[in-house]
């Protein structure tokens, strides 16, 4: 009989093995990034759990009591700490939060937010692998981005702390604006690569001196 | 490229969205009591207007929230958008042709 039985390894050397969705193009990131102008890289493995519960409902209040509110409208951006919920419709949310607070190293973060929902009606459910999370960073990273993505993204309509869904070289994400010249972007762990890819080359320009 | 008013999300392009077809086809009431021309009839024939349709379209890359539309076939003008279950808006007061109606 085959064996079945998980490997008795300790979990410090489990978390060791995981490969994050666009870790192959670590190098090229750093290779690609013009400091000071606008860089790239990817922040691995954080938390994310995916929320659908009506606002109003009890269950709604439970579960904004542990995450520090659930956003109103597209785009908004709630939380406490560092923890946020981003706004993916009317009933369903997006909770971000640092990599340590996944119950695999001990957080109680998706445990707490089960807890709030109980019975009520919704869900509740663990995406922390479904999306990767890139850092785009810099004074250009909004001329990079405005290459593949047909929002506004000007500061006078796109401000930051404002989270949308979108597409960014026609990949859906979801894109976080986190400071003036900030973004993090959330494609799917399977575009990661692509997306990566093509960000790098709407960078390349700005390595080589303006044209006048 | 057609730019569409998310109910949610306000005005997108069309690329984010997916067509869902016809609106207002309501399901039969005894869908069992129907003969096979009623219920094909049901399930593939639509209208094919010239004017203003009523349809539906839902904001998959976004809000994943389906909505309707009424757009000009011809000029492709979107004329309404309103929820899911609400009655067709009137638009004949707009509409120059209302009189032959």
């Amino acid at each position: 009989m085959a064996e079945t039985a998980a490997p008795k390894t300790s979990r410090v050397t489990n978390l060791s093995l995981r490969t994050s969705p666009a870790a192959l193009l670590k190098e090229a990131f750093e290779a690609g990034s013009l400091r000071g102008t606008v860089e790239l890289s990817e922040i691995t493995f954080l938390t994310m759990v995916g929320i659908r519960v009506g606002r109003d409902t009890e269950a709604g209040q439970r579960i904004a009591s542990v995450t520090g509110g659930l956003p109103a409208t597209c785009g908004a951006v709630s939380g406490t700490g560092d923890t946020s919920v981003l706004w993916l419709g009317p009933e369903e949310f997006l909770v971000v939060a640092p990599m340590e607070a996944h119950e695999s190293l001990g957080g109680d973060l998706i445990q707490a937010l089960r807890e709030a929902l109980a019975d009520g009606e919704g869900q509740v459910v663990d995406l922390s692998a479904n999306r990767t999370t890139f850092e785009l960073a810099g004074p250009r990273s909004r001329a990079v981005l405005e290459k593949g993505c047909s929002l506004d993204l000007h500061p006078r309509e796109f401000k930051a702390g404002t989270a949308l869904s979108t597409e960014i070289g026609n990949i859906p994400v979801v894109l976080w604006k986190t400071g003036d010249e900030s973004y993090r972007i959330f494609p799917r762990a399977s575009f990661a690569e692509f997306l990566g890819r093509w960000l790098l080359d709407a960078m390349r320009e700005y390595a080589s001196p303006e044209v006048p | 490229m057609l730019l569409i008013s998310c109910p949610n999300c306000g005005p997108r392009d069309e690329t984010e969205f997916h067509y869902g077809g016809q609106a207002h086809v309501a399901y039969p009431e005894n869908p069992n009591q129907l003969n096979d021309r009623e219920w094909a009839e049901y399930l593939f024939y639509r209208d094919n207007t010239k004017g203003t349709f009523a349809e539906r379209w839902v904001h998959s890359t976004g809000c994943r929230q389906w909505f309707n539309i009424l757009r000009d076939t011809v000029s492709y003008d979107i004329k309404a958008v309103y929820p899911m279950g609400a009655l067709r808006p009137d638009t004949t007061p707009a509409a120059p042709e209302g009189a032959a109606k």
